[in-house]
């Protein structure tokens, strides 16, 4: 018995299934925010399961010159980061693993899936996912330290650093949850350079190389790959959650996770605004805007994090 | 890092049409660019040879999608001018309203198409929408959406009654309210200023050098429009100005589209509110005297040219047809080299390309190192040759 709670907890909720259907749901939410903001119909509630059905049942391509293993197992690998790091944020009131230091575990399980894309578009070995995939790696040497960043500062002022202990903090102290306005928007956007897209959608801007890193992929590989980077986005909004807003701010059981559904879905509303206000702009763009701009934004929120412990002692 | 060549196109994402542009690529810098056309090539001119005067409004009106009056309007002038009628008042106003008509919905969607090809979907989504304002428009007056058909040798089909004249008018008055809202967007945009603001560099020297024209030429600060240069139609009675700038890049071109939009509604204006009283059509022979005549239109894109050559019979000797992207097209090499491969799909874009309405067939033999014409009876019989290998005979059909 001991052992098929967690086995439960992992699969079901608030592991595997949920993760996949309310990625699925964020996607839908996305798109349909974007259609009714651009003036446009959207898809119906169903479309991402449809998508997702209709691609697994789609033929699997692996080209001549790619390694094949590497090829087929990269999904997975981004698959399995994405819901490890899931299974140390809290949604609802607990996580169901916290650690000291699980802050900088989910940062670092959130880098795997970006390797991955790198590798699979290197391994597919064509024009467009090598240009791709270099723009991948290229990205993230300029969103991850923003993030990083901007995540650090919360953890220096409630003085811990776990994911846990940062949402008790702002929940006991919910007047500094404003405080960290400055952390919290640089975080956003290095949040939508890190799930890329608009305006930093350049690794698979499909007018200029087609799929990216994915050109390559077809069948279950891109249906898990296109899984994986849903899940990023509920990963990404829950961390954003449980960092930034206070998590469930002492809520317990059902309102803890209704609060949790609500604040997620409107760091998706800020994201799709993101999506549907700009053009994308150009790589050497992205990387002088997030090194001029973003990461010194995120400093600042740093010392200012820093000035406000010592004031508070 | 090494030089990696790129094929862009014939088949790529960005391009609507088959075309091919080599690339050399250092990381992401264009080193070297080149031009490759031929993948487009439809026989029109041949086929325009085969038909009478009147069949061939209608195949010209095919030349291009986008610019079909513009096409038809030259070609008519030619024909006109050759079976010396005096054409209506009424009919040069009506053909003048649809010319300007089409260069608004032509400018919408190639503003949509920029702010596709920059990654900017809402205002493609945005325009397009609005583009369907003129477009009904247009249904409304001809009663098709895009090829129109308004022409016809004398005249007009089709006349403006004060009930359409008072419903286009209020349509135009709801698009200048947009079209502010675009030039505003347009230039306080940041993204927009960054992906467009010095890509595809075409300083006035070069575009002369190159022979660019329309928006792409004027975006260079050049002066240059067939509409005041060479007053057709009815032009010389509109007050419109020429729109220039002088940023000679991408953004300026999308400047001068947008406020060439503004000057289109007021010529639009102009004329419904001037329309002179009179027939809209008067009859022409169908047989045309032997002579020749080339006339040349500002189209949307830019100035097209046609020559026709007549021989006394109902069908024309030859037709040529220059559009105005096999002008535009030589520049785009200069844009592209030293840019980025990011900025490709946008600066071709720019030109506004319409690449089947370009191409044309030359054989050219590297062995011998000439070029080739064939005539009609040599390519019919390759032709049923190439079909005969495949097992179908078509050498008995007439």
């Amino acid at each position: 018995m001991d052992s098929i709670i967690p086995l439960a907890q992992i699969l079901i909720f608030p592991g595997f299934l949920f993760l996949a259907c309310y990625g699925m749901l964020l996607q839908w939410v996305d798109r349909k925010l974007c259609a009714v903001m651009q003036n446009r119909m959207g898809p119906p509630w169903f479309q991402p399961v449809a998508d997702f059905i209709k691609l697994l049942a789609k033929e699997v391509i692996v080209p001549e010159e790619a390694d094949n293993f590497l090829f087929r197992a990269l999904p997975y690998f981004a698959l399995a980061a994405v819901m490890t790091a899931m299974v140390l944020i809290p949604v609802g009131e607990a996580a169901l693993f916290s650690f000291q230091g699980d802050l900088i575990a989910v940062i670092y399980l959130l880098t795997i899936p970006t390797v991955t894309f790198f590798l699979a578009g290197w391994s597919s070995k064509s024009p467009y996912s090598t240009v791709g995939s270099m723009r991948v790696l290229t990205q993230l040497f300029a969103y991850e330290v923003p993030l990083m960043l901007s995540l650090i500062g919360p953890a220096i002022l409630a003085g811990t650093w776990s994911i846990a202990g940062i949402s008790a903090f702002f929940a006991a102290h919910p007047a500094l949850i404003p405080a960290q306005l400055l952390g919290f928007l640089a975080a956003i956007i290095a949040l939508q350079g890190k799930l890329e897209r608009l305006p930093f959608d350049i690794p698979h801007a499909k007018n200029e190389i087609a799929g990216g890193q994915f050109t390559e992929y077809s069948g279950r590989l891109l249906d898990f790959f296109l899984l994986a980077v849903d899940m990023e986005l509920v990963v990404g909004a829950a961390l954003l959650n449980a960092v930034f807003l206070g998590g469930a701010l002492g809520l317990t059981g059902i309102a803890a996770i209704a609060l949790f559904l609500a604040k997620t879905l409107a760091i998706t509303f800020l994201l799709a605004l993101l999506k549907v206000l700009m053009a994308r702009i150009r790589i050497e763009q992205m990387i002088n805007f997030c090194w001029k701009y973003l990461a010194p934004v995120a400093m600042a929120q740093v010392l200012f994090d820093i000035f406000l412990k010592y004031k508070l002692g | 890092m090494s030089k990696i060549t790129i094929p862009f196109g014939p088949q790529h994402v960005a391009l609507k049409e088959p075309e091919n542009f080599m690339l050399v690529l250092e990381g992401e810098q264009i080193q070297g660019a080149t031009v490759n056309l031929g993948y487009n090539h439809r026989g029109m001119e041949k086929a325009a040879e085969e038909r009478t005067y009147l069949q061939d409004l209608y195949l010209i009106e095919r030349v291009c999608g986008i610019c079909s009056h513009s096409h038809t309007t030259c070609y008519i002038t030619n024909v006109e001018e050759l079976a010396k009628c005096e054409t209506p008042k009424r009919a040069l106003a009506i053909r003048t309203l649809f010319a300007e008509l089409e260069r608004v919905h032509s400018h919408l969607l190639w503003l949509g198409v920029a702010g596709y090809e920059m990654g900017f979907e809402t205002l493609f989504m945005y325009t397009w929408r609005d583009r369907e304002q003129v477009l009904d428009c247009l249904e409304l007056l001809s009663g098709n959406r895009v090829h129109y058909s308004i022409n016809t040798i004398g005249g007009v089909r089709r006349d403006v009654s004060a009930e359409q004249k008072a419903e286009v008018l209020k349509r135009i008055d709801y698009l200048v309210e947009r079209t502010n809202y675009y030039i505003k967007l347009a230039t306080e945009e940041p993204t927009i200023f960054a992906r467009t603001s010095k890509v595809g560099m075409l300083p006035p020297e070069e575009a002369l050098r190159r022979n660019a024209v329309g928006p792409t030429a004027r975006a260079a600060g050049i002066a240059r429009d067939v509409r005041k240069d060479d007053p057709y139609l009815i032009y010389n009675e509109l007050d419109f100005k020429v729109i220039t700038h002088n940023t000679n890049d991408v953004y300026g071109r999308l400047v001068v589209r947008a406020l060439e939009l503004v000057e289109s509604y007021k010529m639009i204006k102009q004329v419904l509110n001037g329309l002179p009283e009179g027939p809209i059509a008067v009859k022409v022979p169908m047989r045309i005297a032997p002579g020749e005549a080339v006339n040349h239109y500002e189209a949307p894109r830019g100035e097209d040219i046609h020559y026709l050559k007549s021989n006394g019979t109902d069908k024309p000797e030859r037709l040529k047809v220059r559009a105005p992207t096999l002008a535009n097209l030589q520049s785009v090499q200069y844009m592209l080299e030293g840019g980025w491969m990011a900025d490709v799909p946008l600066v071709i874009a720019a030109i506004d390309p319409c690449m089947s309405c370009t191409d044309r067939a030359v054989v050219w033999d590297p062995k011998l190192g000439k070029k080739q014409t064939y005539g009609w009876a040599e390519l019919r019989k390759m032709a049923i040759e190439r079909y005969k290998r495949r097992g179908v005979d078509f050498s008995r059909l007439g």
